[in-house]
């Protein structure tokens, strides 16, 4: 069976969790900060420097409004990765630097890459990282949490929604037993600002993080939400100029917060509408390849979970073995990241799965851009894929 | 190594460098430097604004291993520091060296062989590429300690998080294009600004024969630098009073403290043309300044003479 994808020559991009097209309306309100306001923010003595202050903090009204927060209480990062490192790094140093003998940091086996990283780094600081587990179906057992809050815990950091597999944590009933416990509450939002409603100051969270790029903005800027009252404080992960309040340094670049701050406002007004529509096509895509492939397992809580994803483990094909029988097919074995490595996703291996289970495992990403035609052809052209390297298998297997 | 900016650049290579080793720096350097340095030992510089490099050679002497920072080209002078004598200076007494770069990219020859050091830092904004953008450029003996911010094992494991695709695009045809600029034409246009400020009576900062061509510090006596620049601001001209990163504030320029001008440093300002800048901005500038200096400097307005 032949299946062609619906735009010659052009591929199908499922992979909506690694990146996403910066949305055509994020790039007009960016442009005329590249040529013709492109004053440095900071200059505010004159015109053109004033002209790009404002543009800044109208994009920092926007994405406050979109998390539920206080424009103050944004300082913009060059990303998730750097919002993260600045959120466990700066709590756990500034407390180091007040005589605060909280030494334990919390944190989930399923986080993204850099959280368990800049956790992991703290134990050369003398602090004391404790990675969770989760449950099967990629949840947090409240009580896990509850268990590890006996010791005297500084920071607790647990992700919102899971990069490889959509899994949506509680994040409000996490961080208020993190609060009982008297520790501060991070949670890293890349997946999840502008796919669920997010409501910070509801949630009473002290600290988190966002990328533009996952919400259709661009590359190279994100926002850390750094909570008021009560204050949180942190060191900064590097200093200089002393923007941002001192906490992050460096010329603040306009184009790009004016696209974030766009790309939060579009979220805002288009969420509810687009949930929908994307959880459509998941349905529509889930619906065909279960019928064509009888044993096709979904890993992770499908109740809780964002619209756009599907974690899909193939009984009879592995993931490489599928991405190259369909190489107009943009998905991937994991988190982007770590996409170059061989390894088995740690993700998934958290949630129980096997090293051969993980190894046959796609992540899929539907994103604001797919099509219904898409979708279509990215199921056709799987159940086919499957189909002939599950042949080719067997062939094998009767020639041995 | 592609970082978000020339502060990034600049914290990551202390942080890779700096851990079991004494650090210098130059007394000019740029507020990045100046913030990630944790109690360095500082180089003076003379009335010229060039970093006494005898005083370098002096210090390292002692044999105690040490990461010198140097800027190659001050942010708010222009002057060009001389790094290709500090590098090898250090080279001889095993120390690493640092530059700054993040004004002299795109303006003068900058390469980690031809100055010598050991790590480079770069801005896309200050040569036409897009802000958000920098680089760190390392030799290939220079040590690296540990990232700055951890991730997901991106630029070889030395700074995580999701390369900015189209920004690092735009720093490299920035890059390509600053190679074709007119820098002759660029000095010629500045010396003019410079001269009708002379004229008016203007002190120009710093040696003016060790300076990036688009660059002018200009010392008012008697004038405050903040009414200067919101006086040709009125013009349309856009100046500033030292960095912008430090605009709004108070504080004074440190650059020409340490300088030993002391009496211009709250009353200078600091002219830099952009690679596309025109006769007709020259023009504006030249009957715009006059206008400026004759208005501030009337008995009516009242000044910190």
């Amino acid at each position: 069976m032949t299946v062609a994808p619906p735009r010659p020559n052009q591929p199908i991009y499922l992979d909506n969790q690694a990146t996403t097209r910066c949305d055509p309306r994020v790039v007009q309100a960016m442009l005329p900060f590249f040529s013709e306001d492109y004053g440095n923010p900071h200059s505010v003595e004159h015109a053109m420097g004033r002209r790009a202050e404002e543009a800044v903090e109208h994009a920092r009204t926007q994405v406050a409004k979109l998390l539920g927060t206080d424009e103050k209480e944004i300082i913009f990062t060059s990303g998730a990765t750097e919002a993260n490192n600045i959120a466990i790094k700066g709590a756990a140093r500034f407390a180091t630097g007040t005589g605060n003998t909280r030494r334990r940091i919390i944190t989930v086996a399923t986080e993204h890459k850099c959280v368990l990283e800049a956790v992991a780094d703290m134990a050369a600081e003398g602090f004391e990282p404790v990675v969770l587990p989760v449950r099967a179906d990629g949840l947090l057992d409240p009580d896990e949490l509850r268990h590890a809050l006996s010791a005297p815990t500084l920071l607790v950091s647990v992700m919102a929604v899971n990069n490889e597999t959509g899994v949506v944590q509680d994040i409000a009933g996490l961080a208020s037993i993190a609060k009982q416990a008297g520790a501060l509450f991070h949670t890293d939002l890349a997946q999840a600002a502008g796919k669920i409603p997010v409501d910070l100051s509801g949630w009473k969270i002290d600290l988190a993080s966002v990328s533009g790029h996952k919400l259709y903005g661009p590359k190279g800027v994100g926002a850390l939400y750094v909570r008021r009252r009560p204050r949180v404080r942190l060191t900064p992960l590097f200093s200089g100029g002393g923007q941002e309040r001192g906490v992050r340094s460096g010329t603040l670049p306009t184009p790009l917060i004016v696209g974030l701050g766009t790309a939060c406002d579009l979220a805002a007004a288009e969420m509810g509408a687009e949930a929908e529509r994307i959880a459509g096509l998941r349905r529509r895509l889930l619906d065909r390849l279960a019928a064509d492939i009888p044993d096709l397992q979904v890993n992770g809580s499908l109740q809780a979970r964002i619209a756009g994803n599907l974690n899909l483990t193939f009984p009879s094909a592995t993931a490489i073995d599928l991405m190259q029988a369909i190489p107009d097919l943009c998905v991937s074995t994991g988190s982007a990241c770590s996409s170059a490595a061989v390894e088995p996703s740690y993700v998934l291996r958290a949630m129980g799965l096997s090293d051969h289970a993980a190894a046959s495992t796609l992540r899929i990403g539907i994103g604001r851009f797919t099509s219904a035609a898409d979708i279509d052809y990215a199921a056709a052209a799987l159940a086919a894929a499957h189909a002939a390297v599950a042949v080719t298998q067997s062939d094998h297997r009767t020639r041995a | 190594m592609f970082a978000s900016g020339g502060t990034e650049a600049d914290a990551t290579a202390i942080h890779a460098m700096a851990p079991g080793r004494r650090l210098i720096i130059s007394a000019v350097e740029h507020d990045a430097i100046r913030a990630a340095a944790d109690n360095p030992v500082v180089l003076p510089v003379g009335s010229d604004g060039i970093t006494d490099v005898a005083a370098l050679e002096v210090l390292l002497r002692d044999g105690i291993p040490s990461l010198v920072c140097l800027m190659l080209a001050n942010n708010e002078t222009g002057v060009i520091q001389p790094i290709r004598e500090a590098a090898s200076i250090c080279r001889r007494h095993q120390a690493l060296l640092h530059v700054d770069a993040v004004q002299g990219a795109g303006r003068l020859d900058v390469s980690l062989q031809a100055l010598g050091a050991h790590s480079l830092a770069v801005s896309s904004h200050k040569l036409g590429g897009p802000a958000g953008a920098g680089a760190l450029l390392m030799a290939p003996e220079a040590p690296f300690l540990a990232p700055l911010m951890s991730g997901g094992g991106q630029e070889r494991g030395r700074r995580g998080g999701t390369q900015a695709v189209a920004l690092i695009a735009g720093f490299a045809a920035a890059a390509i294009a600053s190679q074709s600029d007119d820098l002759a034409q660029v000095a010629g246009l500045r010396d003019a600004i410079e001269q009708a400020a002379l004229t008016a009576g203007a002190i120009v900062c710093g040696d003016p024969g060790h300076r990036l061509a688009n660059t002018t510090c200009l010392g008012l006596p008697g004038v405050r630098a903040d009414a200067q620049v919101i006086a040709l601001d009125l013009d349309q001209i856009a100046v500033s009073a030292g960095a912008a990163c430090s605009s709004g504030k108070v504080a004074r320029s440190h650059v020409l403290h340490a300088m030993g001008l002391e009496a211009l440093a709250g009353q200078a300002i600091r002219v830099s043309l952009p690679w596309n800048v025109s006769q007709q901005d020259v023009d504006a500038f030249t009957s715009a300044y006059p206008r400026m200096v004759a208005r501030l400097r009337s008995p009516l307005v009242p000044h910190a003479a």
